[in-house]
Formats: C-alpha cells, structure tokens, sequence
C-alpha cells in the first residue's frame, strides 16, 4: 500500500512542524500523517506502515506490519488559530517483533481571543515482541488572549515481552494541559516513561499515569521532570498497580521557581507479594549549591538558573 | 610573577576575619603573602581551611580583610566575577546535578566547545575513562569517589590563575590519589598558574611549595615545605596521640 495524499499546510503548522517533529521542509521519510486545524493536511503510508482515515470518528489507524525494523511513523498535529476544538482518536496496532519510532508532537498557535485546542486520544497495541519509541513534543505559541490547551489521552495495551518508550515534553506556552496515560502490561512487557513540562505565567498541566503491571516480570519506570515558574501550577498523579510478580519505579521531580506550585500524589498499589514497587518524588527550587558550583566556573545566577533548567528538562 | 617553573599569582591575605552567626571567629585575623606556585594549606579539623578557601574563591564574604590577586583587590568581587578574574575553586563535597553531564559540566567550565581528546585528557588526570564518564549525568548516580573525581576535573578544565582545591584526596581510592598528585606535580611543573590545596595528606604535602599550618582560625605556621613539613609532621604525632609521649589515655 502506497497511499499519498501530498502534504499542504500554511505557514504557522510549517513552522511548528519545525519544532515538534524536527521538520526541514523537505518531506518525511517515511509514512506520515500531518493534521492541521482538524484536516489532513498530507498523508502518506509505507510498503510496511498504513495510513488509514477511521470512518466512524475523526482519527486515523497506523498499522505496522508484523517485523518493520528501522521505520518513523509521523503524526504531528497543528492548530493554528483560535475557535479550533480538535478532537482526534488515532490508534496504533504494531504487529508482532516489529520495532518503530513513533513521532507525535503537538503545536497549537493563538493569535486570536478563542480557545484553541487539541485533544489527541491514541490507542496503542503492542504485539508480542514489539517494541516502540514514542517521541512527543508539545508547545503553544501566538500571541492571542485564547487559551492554548492540548489535553492527549494515550491508552497503552502491551502484550507479552513488548516494550514501550514514550519521550514526551511540553516546551511552554500551553496554557492548559491534562495528560491522561493508562497501560495495562502482558508477561514481561516493559513501558519507559519520561516525561518532561515547563510551565510559565499562568499556565497549568496535570499529568496521571495508570499502570497496570498485570503480567508476570512486567516492569515499568515513569520518570517526571517538571519546571513550574511564573505563577504556573503541575499537578503530578501516579498510580502503579503490581498484580504479579513485577518492578514499577515512578519519580516525579520538580524544581520550583518565582511563584509556580506542584501537587504530587503517587501511589503504590501492591496486590501480589513479588510486585517490588517504588517510588521517588522532590520539589523544591534549585539548590543554592548548584547555582554557586556554575558560578565558580564564570556564569552569571541568571545563566546558572537557565543552564540547570535546560539540563534538567534536556 | 615568574619562578623556574613558570608564572604563578600571588595571593595576598589581608586580616581576613569570617565569624558564624553566633560571633564564633572561624578564620580569625589570617594574613599571608603567598608566592609559589604549589600552596597547601593544612591543619586540624574544625580548624578554619575551608572557610578561608571560601572566602578565597568568593564563595563566603569576610566580615573584614582583603584578599589581592596579583596586587588587585578581589574582595568585593562576587563568585562570577572572581572566576572571570581566574579564579577556580573544587568543592570538598561536589555539587549533584540532575540533568547535566559530565560533558556539560566540562565544556562550562572551559568556556568553549572542548574536542572530545580534550575531554579524555581531563578525564583521564583524574583517573576515569572519557568513553565510560562523558556522557553520564553528574547526578547521585555517581558515587562519591567517581563526582569528586569530576568535580576536580571541572577545575583543571578551567586552567584558571588560582585553583583552589578543598580536600581533594577526601573520598577517592589509592590509585586515583596517586594519579591526582602526578597531575597536581605536572600543573605545578608545565603550566601557569597557581595551586592551592587544603589537604591533610603527607603526599601532597611533600609536593607543596609553602605549607601554612591553619588551626583555630589563625595561622599557626607557615612558610616553605622544607621548613614546615619536618617539624609538622613530629608536632601533630605529638598533639594526636599523647601515650606516644609517654601520657595516658584520656
């Protein structure tokens, strides 16, 4: 299957495809899905990886045959103007021992006085033996009082000895998010997680992560990172369940600057007595240490601040 | 100012006096005129050398006294600025950073993009392997012996007038402390510049140039190792262990 649908977009989506998805205005290798203000703006599948528009709701189905090694599915999703509400369902059936690199990065520009907003609600199958690296970046950007909000839904089904890896940051300027992640996990299937927020002004996110480690030696490691400035608010929610032998780590840590306030709120739920759970959670500013060490090595506070925050957030 | 081996700045302590909050004098009244190029300054614990090393890179501000470097008065000076004059200090307990690496903390510390031979030499001078090290967060994932490794490696990395280290044998094995005098002997022999070391070590005190002996806030003595390490090393045997002098356990 070679379905193409040549990319056309405007300039704003050109411009945050730069950012989301590392666009260089060329056209991606590889199969591809561009949405823009609730349209497809370009689609294209591969001999390995379908495309398909779903019929009974907005959305698309990404199907990657069973063994695809080596291939990046892209995604990206613009809204480029107030008074946009997208909704989209995308699912994702990745066939057995397949491997694949999965970009799904989000930007939403407001010039105007309406919200602008996408909501992303994905699907993931993971067959046996499949293993997927979802990059995902999200950022809002204009100059408008409408509210910028991207709120993604990824529903993660994992069955034996997959491996999910989602690489998800949000680079600022989105005034409202909620990310919802829930996974259930099959016999020794493993889901990564690092997520990465900035928040500013007055900008809010909340992230909750449900896990489900319901297969024997399943295994699963969040890993949160978040800076809130500004009069910024994060809210962090974890629950990692052990219903069999199993590991779960989550780590939720946060550096507060100026006026911005984190709520963090894990929990453990161990329902078998080989489910080793653990988790870590630290909120607080940059240390005084940290900004004295750069400044031994000639920066100024300010640049020490910007350089943690970077590194922290890389 | 120059010396057989090469320049060396001279540090001059002026009746510098740091007290804690509760009027304690920690450093009280120190004033020194150090002219080599291999200073170490050494003394009982609790004795007043990391505060003066502090207030040498900036890192705490006197209540009173001047520090010069090279005749110019840094004293008012904050850490930035201090570093910018050539000023490096290597943290007694190094600073963790979630996020940064040791390739970051390196290339900061230079000042400029470091090609990757560079980054194997620092590396190397204090013992670690470049390939296994450069690309690790210098996080609490590191042991202890591995960040101060790093940590004094950011310092030579800075190739700074003045490089104050604070302890820095404290924490690392054998053959890295043996590695860390070769290095601190091959600044001392190929580049300019200036070392100050506070150290309780007998090996890196056979290494120094001047020794000043700090305790109790003041200088007890000071002056050139061949002077000062004879008699130190027979006067703390004496202080640490009084049955060795004939006395009683107390």
């Amino acid at each position: 299957m070679n379905d193409i649908m040549n990319m056309n977009f405007n300039d704003i989506t050109g411009d945050l495809l730069k950012v989301i998805s590392d666009f260089d205005g060329g056209e991606f290798s590889g199969a591809y899905n561009i949405r823009e203000d609730s349209q497809c703006a370009g689609r294209k599948s591969s001999p390995n990886v379908s495309i398909e528009p779903k019929e009974d709701k907005p959305g698309i189905v990404i199907t990657v045959k069973p063994n695809t090694k080596g291939e990046t599915v892209f995604i990206p999703a613009c809204v480029t103007h107030s008074d946009v509400d997208d909704l989209v369902y995308n699912d994702f059936y990745i066939g057995e021992g397949a491997d694949v690199v999965v970009v799904a990065g989000c930007g939403v520009h407001n010039d105007g006085e309406e919200q602008a907003r996408h909501n992303g609600i994905h699907r993931f199958f993971l067959a046996k033996d499949s293993k997927v690296l979802y990059k995902e970046k999200h950022i809002g950007t204009g100059t408008g009082t409408g509210q910028k909000s991207i709120d993604p839904v990824t529903d993660c089904y994992l069955e034996e000895n997959s491996r999910l890896e989602m690489d998800t940051i949000q680079l600022g300027g989105v005034d409202h998010s909620t990310r919802n992640t829930n996974a259930v996990l099959g016999k020794n299937a493993k889901l990564i997680v690092r997520e990465r927020i900035m928040t500013d002004n007055a900008e809010v996110a909340v992230s909750n992560f449900k896990v489900r480690l319901d297969g024997e030696d399943s295994g699963a490691d969040i890993v949160s990172r978040s800076v809130a400035k500004g009069n910024s608010h994060q809210e962090f929610y974890s629950l990692v369940e052990g219903n069999n032998r199993c590991t779960g780590h989550s780590a939720c840590d946060a550096i507060l600057a100026e006026n911005g306030t984190v709520d963090a709120q894990p929990a453990l739920n161990a329902a078998h007595v080989d489910a080793a759970l653990i988790h870590e959670a630290a909120i607080g500013k940059i240390a005084g240490e940290q900004l004295l060490k750069l400044c031994t090595l000639g920066l100024t506070e300010e640049e020490a601040e910007a350089k943690i925050i970077e590194g922290f957030l890389k | 100012m120059s010396c057989e081996r090469g320049i060396f700045t001279v540090l001059e302590l002026q009746n510098l006096i740091w007290r804690l909050p509760d009027g304690e004098a920690i450093v009280n009244d120190i004033s020194y005129k150090a002219t080599s190029k291999l200073i170490v300054i050494t003394g009982p614990n609790g004795g007043g050398k990391t505060t003066l090393a502090k207030l040498i890179a900036g890192v705490e501000t006197p209540e009173s006294g001047r520090i010069l470097l090279d005749g110019e008065d840094i004293t008012d000076l904050n850490i930035t600025e201090r570093a910018k004059k050539g000023v490096a200090y290597a943290f007694q307990q190094p600073v963790r950073f979630k996020g940064l690496t040791v390739r970051d903390l390196l290339i900061l510390a230079a000042g400029e993009r470091l090609k990757e031979t560079s980054l194997c030499d620092l590396l190397s001078k204090v013992g670690l392997c470049a390939e296994e090290y450069i690309d690790r967060e210098m996080s609490t994932a590191l042991s202890g012996g591995e960040a101060k490794r790093i940590e004094i490696a950011t310092v030579l990395a800075r190739k700074a007038k003045l490089s104050v280290f604070d302890e820095p044998e404290a924490g690392i094995d054998l053959w890295s402390f043996s590695r860390l005098v070769e290095t601190f002997e091959d600044i001392r022999n190929n580049t300019d510049g200036t070392l100050v070391v506070i150290s309780h070590q007998e090996r890196i005190l056979s290494i120094a140039d001047e020794i000043i002996v700090v305790a109790n806030g003041k200088i007890r003595t000071a002056g050139p190792r061949e002077e000062i390490l004879p008699a130190l090393l027979k006067g703390e045997y004496t202080c640490s262990c009084p049955k060795l002098s004939g006395g009683a356990c107390r």
